[in-house]
């Protein structure tokens, strides 16, 4: 019944079968909205947060999937300004989970705030010296430039085509597209940076609190570079299953090498600043602000093992997995090593929203707790609801992969 | 009205931990002043407000050495590289310079709570739940401060009503200073065993300025150098000797 907005040359499932895959979904989005209602309404009262543990569930998951959604700018600046133009085969996909990733984010963070009337108040009256300020604008600016690369995308559609003035539209759209990659590029260097530095700043958290480099603290550079490695691998992961959920393939294997190989090369530079960061902090930072580095991880659920794992096993071996060329052409290992670089920036996250938060800062005080309510995962939930039916959507009825059509299913 | 003067002063206390009995009269006469409403029933001691919450500590030993201290914790008022004032992304949270009272504006709060992450006293609360008053007893309030909305952060601002309220008084009678006796903020002021003095720490007469600077006075996490204004006070060695540790250590 939907034929006529199906991409041309491309084999599709039938409706029935493309509505019983997304009804799940819409269901868990249905009750996750129903989740954010409550806390609208209701208030904060129907999250787990408290006074203590201030920030929960919904901020960690905001810096992670805003970290995986880097694929969106990193890839765009691969191929628009220093013009990789294989990576043309997974733009407009990268270019979706961007939009996912940050619209979801932002929709989350509207739940998060006491009083989301008033978001305005930070552009009428900003505090320039906040990270949060920063993080606002970027991101509000970034979201509007991810819907602008986002329109083409939809113009494509074979329906929309057949109206002149979006063909056109479409065309001249696109001939700006480097200049919107490349605005995008700089907010995304400054919001993922600003996401490091909220945590960086805090002077009054010694276990999150770094030394400042120029202006920022060393944790803004570290996000930078961790978001812009992961983000060629999430591509790459998400690459990888829609070709496994849909049967087909939709991108030559070399596409995903190269964005193994960039992740990998991102990585591994990221691992060695990381490393000179962390024993620069044990060794100096942390002690001057009165809390010995090994304080940190003196309690049982939170071990000397996060850093073993957040770096080495999670950072260290999937950057070697990628790089080596003979390891890389094994699309078991690249897959695995993309999926393992996803779960170290996943870890990070944690470690700087989580632990954070966990460890005591008063003499007196123990390790905090935290166990997120169902409204608190439900809303989340709807987030990941969300990213599969516009994802699943856009798969259908738009060109995510243009290389589709000339591979011999 | 005449304006009074915009003095430099830096309003501090200084709070004798042997003299604190852990009686929680200041916690109750703060919440009167400052209209903290009634707990919510579902409320549990990390989601109740309570601009200063007083914790029992003790030193771990069995009887008979066996010592517990009550440390009355508040907004400790950072006079340097303030915590929460910096992280603010609209401006909700402001340094008063002719004070260095740390002032919270709820009505431009965002409720964002990256304040209260920022603050290593965890001395900022939140109101998870909308104010109520049980029926009759609204007018109790206080007229000279304004409660506060659900989903807004807020702590102690050394009872800003009685600093109006001084300074009233100071410029209906022609004075440009509040007289010391003056303003007393509320916890100061119900104290059964005076174990909190008050006042303007650059004032190098005042008592507070003295204590301030005396033998077995300390403040909480020193290091952080956010220079807090609330100092404590202790002639028990395992009581500094407990706020000097880092945590878990």
């Amino acid at each position: 019944m939907d034929r006529q907005f199906i991409p041309r040359s491309v084999q599709r499932s039938s409706f029935a079968r493309f509505a019983a895959w997304i009804l799940p979904w819409i269901l868990l989005l249905g009750l996750g909205l129903y989740a954010m209602y409550l806390c609208l309404a209701e208030g904060l009262n129907q999250t787990n947060m408290d006074n203590r543990f201030a920030f929960g569930l919904w901020i960690y998951l905001d810096l992670t999937v805003i970290a995986l959604g880097a694929g969106a700018f990193f890839t765009g600046f691969l191929l628009y300004i220093l013009r990789r133009e294989e990576l043309k085969a997974v733009i407009n996909s990268a270019v979706v989970l961007g939009l996912i990733c940050y619209s979801g984010a932002v929709a989350v963070l509207m739940v998060d705030v006491g009083q989301p009337l008033r978001a305005w108040f930070t552009f009428w009256h900003p505090n320039t010296h906040s990270m949060l300020t920063e993080v606002t604008f970027c991101l509000t600016c970034y979201l509007t430039v991810l819907a602008i690369e986002y329109v083409p995308v939809v113009l494509k559609n074979r329906k929309l085509r057949q109206i002149p003035r979006f063909l056109v539209f479409e065309f001249e759209l696109h001939k700006v597209m480097p200049v919107f990659a490349g605005i995008g590029t700089f907010l995304s260097f400054f919001h993922q940076g600003s996401l490091g530095g909220l945590y960086g700043v805090l002077v009054g958290r010694p276990f999150a609190f770094r030394e400042v480099l120029g202006i920022w603290p060393s944790t803004f550079y570290l996000f930078i570079l961790s978001a812009a490695a992961v983000g060629p691998s999430f591509v790459l992961l998400t690459t990888w299953l829609v070709q496994k959920l849909s049967g087909k393939q939709l991108v030559k294997p070399e596409v995903l090498r190269f964005l193994g190989k960039v992740s990998g090369w991102m990585l591994i530079v990221y691992v060695l600043l990381k490393t000179v960061d962390t024993l620069y902090w044990i060794n100096h930072t942390a002690p001057a602000e009165g809390a010995p580095a090994y304080t940190f991880y003196t309690s049982p659920g939170f071990g000397t093992w996060i850093l073993f794992a957040e770096i080495i096993l999670l950072g260290l071996l999937p950057a070697i997995m990628l790089l080596s060329k003979r390891l890389r052409e094994r699309p078991a290992v690249l897959v695995s090593a993309a999926f393992l670089a996803c779960c170290g920036i996943v870890m990070n996250r944690f470690v700087m929203t989580i632990q954070t938060l966990a460890l005591p800062t008063l003499p007196f005080d123990q390790m905090m707790s935290y166990v997120p309510s169902w409204q608190e995962i439900a809303t989340f939930l709807a987030i990941v609801a969300y990213g599969v039916v516009l994802y699943s959507l856009s798969f259908r009825y738009m060109t995510l992969f243009p290389q589709e059509r000339d591979i011999r299913q | 009205m005449e304006q009074t003067a915009q003095s430099k002063s830096r309003y501090g206390m200084v709070i004798d931990l042997d003299r604190c009995t852990g009686c929680g009269v200041c916690m109750v006469a703060c919440a009167v002043e400052n209209n903290v409403a009634p707990a919510e029933q579902k409320a549990t001691e990390r989601t109740g407000v309570t601009w200063l919450r007083v914790y029992p500590v003790s030193n771990g030993e069995g009887f008979p050495a066996n010592d517990t201290v009550f440390i009355p914790m508040t907004c400790q008022q950072c006079g340097n590289h303030t915590p929460c004032v910096s992280v603010c992304p609209q401006n909700a949270v402001e340094v008063d310079p002719s004070t260095g009272i740390v002032g919270q504006i709820p009505q431009r709060c965002l409720g964002c709570r990256y304040c209260m992450t920022a603050c290593p006293y965890h001395a900022r609360y939140f109101d998870w739940w909308d104010p109520q008053w049980p029926e009759g007893t609204e007018v109790l309030l206080n007229p000279d401060v304004a409660p506060r909305m659900r989903g807004v952060a807020e702590k102690c601002n050394f009872c800003h009503g009685r600093l109006h309220a001084a300074r009233t008084k100071a410029a209906a009678a022609g004075r440009k200073e509040i007289a010391a006796g003056d303003y007393v903020p509320a916890c100061v002021e119900s104290c059964p065993s005076r174990a909190i003095v008050f006042g303007d720490l650059a004032d190098e007469t005042n008592e507070v300025s003295r204590l301030s600077h005396s033998i077995n006075t300390f403040q909480f996490l020193p290091k952080l150098g956010t220079a807090p204004k609330i100092f404590y006070h202790s002639a028990k060695e395992w009581v500094r000797k407990m706020a000097d540790r880092a945590p878990l250590a």
